[in-house]
């Protein structure tokens, strides 16, 4: 099955080296953004080289690795990353949230609460909080080095004074540890809370950017507010209908084009689990 | 009822299986070989070399082959390819003043030691659609005429003559190791070395409309071609167990010096000063551009003003001229987006709610 | 007394032209300190060496600081200096645009600071920017309006409240009136006048306008090719210039 074309996981062993190096730096300082020399990768920048990238260097050939994309396993990018290490490190795949002990992921973090020993790795397309307030990334590596952090409360303060909450419904930043503030990747919000004291592992890589960074369990993460305007987990007021969790995050799908549309778990493996245990929403056949 | 979208794998295959087919087109249309695309499409070969940053005509050909003809794809496919290679070492630096040019011109003298040569170029064709071209089979092509079969003469840099007199700053040899772009991330402020080293594989399309740029007054430097030329040069190495470096081959280059205008300042009598364009292949376009921003982006060292034009913005022009990089993040918006768009979704739903506006109909579910 | 800001020799060079030289002199709490001379005599440059935008060759610039006492700024770590310079420092820029956000809405102007130095309440912040647009005679309407839509005047009063508002003990001040008519200057000296009064403002005002200096500081500096010529209480060096620059500079106000 394994191409032998290439090294395990296709990296050579000194990339995945200098890769761990930048991993290991980034869990002693959590949420401190680590330059690393990315590699071209065999798929185009943006579409996950550098979750791959960090994928590949913890990889072991006893991992068990799950790929999920949008919350789902089998959407295309998903599927054809999985198929990537499926070729180049033959390590056993799963859809199951709870057996895999490798994740990697663009745009959520599964509902299943994940456990000691699992590592979760994002997929970042711009991992800088602070990018699009102040575009020179010379100047927002010194807004982070002196922990000048005032102009991100402006952005949310501007979206409360011109539409009453904060305007971000996604890629919300957070402070970690009480240091530095970091972009969490585009998950939703709703994800957010997840992303404090986790018992797993968290890697960020984000390659184009040639950037590591790392939250190591139980780590205290933040998300940025105001206290008269709290952060708030949103999510679709609805159940799912297929299987009718009231507590995942659901896509909304548009069933016709007479306005017809219904809510499902974004998280394909958590909808499925439910439905085998039984459970059915209001759509379900 | 929901389907979920299933079957993602069986759609990447098909979708593989017809791209293979249209890569093909006509089948009874015979088929490219790589050696034609080589000898026929060079200067495509050239700018994929180049960009992609690995010197072999044959896989550039058939990345050219493989991508249909998408150059930046073709580039991608050789960078993909290159980054997986293992490195024996670094060669010596190739001395472009060895050069056995095809092609070495100066603008800015009308005669000089080592003679204008004109070679292989279109400046002076007529730009008519050649229809002789579309029938196949046509006669052999005119040879050339070689000039003489004497050695040839040595072909000094023109900006040695200026330096000569002083009239252009120094550039001293140094033989620092440059650093190396595609082994350690790329951080700000770069020198002049990793500039370079971005420029030379940056998108031919960014650089020259940057180079234009400061043409058209964006931080315009005035730049002369002092001299252009195109050969091929050795390429050595020192090997450790002989002692001694060796050539191991040789690689076809474009190097392009300016010489731009300077005024003096209080401390520095007027003299010129220089930009500096080298690059894989016969590739003079890109070689010009990168001249022209390579001395637009050395503002600060030479004491000029920042006009906060683009060109001369070190974190705008490498942070932007990657075609890889901006391809690939162009591109990446194509892939499903539901997650972010669905929570965006509901804050303007939300706010629409609170702001008092009346949803146009209320959706059957 | 300890000064508020003791500056010691103060020297900047460039090449062989002289910015400012060898300028010492002590800032005492709730004093104004005015520095006028014609353009290029090297007032803005040591209005800049002291607010730390320019490092001088040589000299110290001690402020009496809150926690530690008197320490020289230019030998403090990058993050003291930029902390400094969102609390107990302020500066207001000759143009409002290099002081203000003009893509950020009046009161987010305002609360940048309050936010840079941890305030968290939205309400409070609101409040205290709403109180602060006031103080500086602006519309309390126009809070969440963009500062491009302010007028110069408008523009300058939003300056200061932006600076002002986390009570900065030190105000740096670089031609607050220049480039503003003469009937909006008029206004904006009226409301320094006040601010510097009910709040009991140290400051240090350079400019080449004497009007500007009468009406608000209580000593004065000149400056002529990066020395200073002439200083003392700024209604004996109007009234009574000993040095032929300074009579030549009055004169020539007088005139007018």
């Amino acid at each position: 099955m394994t191409d032998q074309a290439y090294n395990f996981a296709y990296l050579d062993e000194q990339t995945k080296r200098m890769i761990r190096r930048a991993i290991l730096k980034g869990l002693a300082i959590p949420g401190y953004q680590v330059p690393f020399a990315s590699r071209e990768m065999p798929m185009p920048y943006g579409w996950g080289t550098g979750g791959v990238q960090v994928s590949a260097a913890v990889l072991t050939p006893d991992d068990r690795f799950k790929v999920i994309d949008q919350g789902a396993d089998d959407t295309t990018n998903a599927v054809s990353i999985r198929s990537f290490f499926e070729r180049t490190a033959g390590v056993a795949t799963t859809t199951v949230t709870t057996e895999a002990t490798v994740i990697q992921t663009r745009h959520r973090i599964p509902e299943v609460p994940l456990a000691e020993g699992q590592i979760l790795v994002y997929q970042v397309p711009i991992p800088e909080p602070l990018r699009f307030l102040e575009p020179r990334e010379s100047e927002t590596r010194k807004m982070h080095s002196l922990e000048e952090y005032g102009l991100m409360h402006v952005k949310l303060y501007e979206d409360i004074a011109r539409h009453g909450h904060i305007a971000t419904s996604y890629a919300y930043p957070v402070k970690v540890e009480g240091r530095y503030v970091m972009d969490p990747s585009p998950i939703p919000k709703f994800d957010n809370p997840k992303l404090a004291d986790c018992p797993a592992i968290q890697l960020f890589g984000a390659g184009r950017e040639q950037r590591i960074y790392a939250l190591p369990p139980y780590t205290q993460v933040v998300s940025l507010d105001f206290e008269d305007h709290p952060f708030e987990a949103s999510r679709a007021d609805h159940p799912c209908g297929l299987c009718g969790a009231v507590d995942s995050y659901l896509d909304e799908v548009i069933t016709d084009d007479a306005g017809g549309r219904m809510f499902v778990c974004s998280d394909t493996d958590y909808c499925e689990t439910r439905q085998a245990a039984g459970h059915r929403g209001k759509d379900a056949a | 009822m929901y389907v979920a979208v299933k079957g993602g794998e069986a759609a990447i295959r098909n979708a593989h299986a017809w791209l293979a087919e249209e890569r093909r087109g006509d089948t009874s249309v015979a088929e490219l070989s790589i050696a034609q695309i080589r000898e026929q499409l060079s200067l495509a070969v050239n700018r994929v070399m180049a960009e992609g940053s690995l010197y072999d005509p044959d896989l550039a050909a058939l990345a050219i082959k493989q991508a249909r003809g998408d150059l930046i794809e073709a580039v991608f496919l050789i960078r993909a390819y290159r980054t997986t290679l293992p490195r024996f070492g670094a060669t010596r630096p190739v001395e472009t003043a060895d050069m056995a040019c095809d092609r070495r011109i100066s603008a800015t003298f009308k005669d000089l030691p080592g003679g204008q040569i004109l070679g292989p170029t279109f400046d002076y064709t007529h730009r008519l659609l050649d229809f002789k071209l579309a029938a196949e089979g046509g006669k052999e092509v005119q040879q050339a005429e070689q000039a003489g079969d004497a050695a040839p003469a040595p072909v000094p840099h023109v900006t040695g003559f200026l330096n000569r007199e002083g009239l252009i700053e120094e550039a001293p040899r140094d033989d620092t190791p440059p650093p190396d772009l595609t082994r350690e991330p790329l951080e700000m402020p770069a020198d002049r070395a990793l500039r370079l080293q971005a420029l030379t594989r940056a998108d031919e399309g960014f650089t020259l409309s940057l180079a234009y740029s400061t043409q058209r007054g964006y931080a315009r430097n005035h730049a002369f071609v002092g001299e252009l030329r195109i050969g091929t040069v050795a390429v050595e190495m020192d090997i450790p167990e002989l002692g001694f470096a060796i050539d191991i081959g040789e690689i076809t280059l474009t190097e392009c010096e300016t010489v731009n205008q300077f005024t003096g300042s209080k401390t520095e009598p007027p003299q010129f000063t220089r930009g500096y364009g080298l690059v894989f292949g016969q590739t003079e376009r890109k070689a010009i551009s990168m001249a022209l921003v390579d001395r637009a982006l050395r503002w600060e060292e030479l004491g000029e003003d920042d006009m906060g034009a683009p060109a001369q913005d070190a974190e705008f022009v490498l942070y932007h001229s990657d075609n890889i990089q901006a391809t690939g993040f162009l591109e990446h918006i194509k892939l499903p987006h539901y997650v972010d768009f669905q929570s965006e979704l509901e804050l303007v739903r939300k706010l629409r709610r609170e702001a008092g506006a009346e949803p146009m109909q209320e959706a059957a579910e | 007394m300890t000064p508020l800001l003791s500056v010691q020799g103060v020297t900047k060079r460039y090449g062989a032209h002289i910015g400012c030289a060898d300028v010492s002199f002590d800032l005492y709490p709730g004093e104004v300190m005015g520095i006028v001379g014609e353009s290029g005599s090297g007032k803005s440059t040591l209005l800049n060496c002291m607010a730390g935008h320019m490092a001088p060759d040589a000299g110290k610039v001690v402020f009496d600081t809150r926690t530690d006492g008197p320490r020289d700024t230019l030998t403090m770590s990058e993050p003291e200096r930029r902390m400094l310079g969102r609390t107990d420092w302020a500066f207001v820029h000759q143009h409002a645009r290099d002081g203000l956000r003009m893509g950020v809405s009046a009161g987010g102007n305002v609360g940048e600071r309050l936010m840079a130095v941890g305030a968290r309440h939205y309400g409070d912040i609101r409040a205290r920017a709403t109180d602060w647009l006031e103080r500086v005679e602006i519309a309390p309407g126009r809070i969440d309006d963009r500062p491009t839509t302010f007028s110069g005047g408008m523009q300058q009063r939003l300056q200061i409240a932006r600076n002002l508002v986390t009570g900065p003990r030190l105000v740096f001040m670089d031609e607050p009136t220049g480039g503003l008519d003469v009937s909006v200057q008029a206004r904006l000296l009226d409301l320094l006048r006040g601010l510097v009064r009910d709040m009991g403002l140290s400051a240090i005002i350079v400019t080449h306008d004497l009007a500007v200096v009468r009406l608000l500081a209580d000593r004065l500096m000149v400056m002529k090719s990066g020395h200073v010529v002439e200083a003392g209480l700024t209604d004996r060096v109007l009234d009574d210039p000993q040095h032929a620059y300074t009579q030549l500079l009055v004169s020539s106000v007088l005139q007018v």
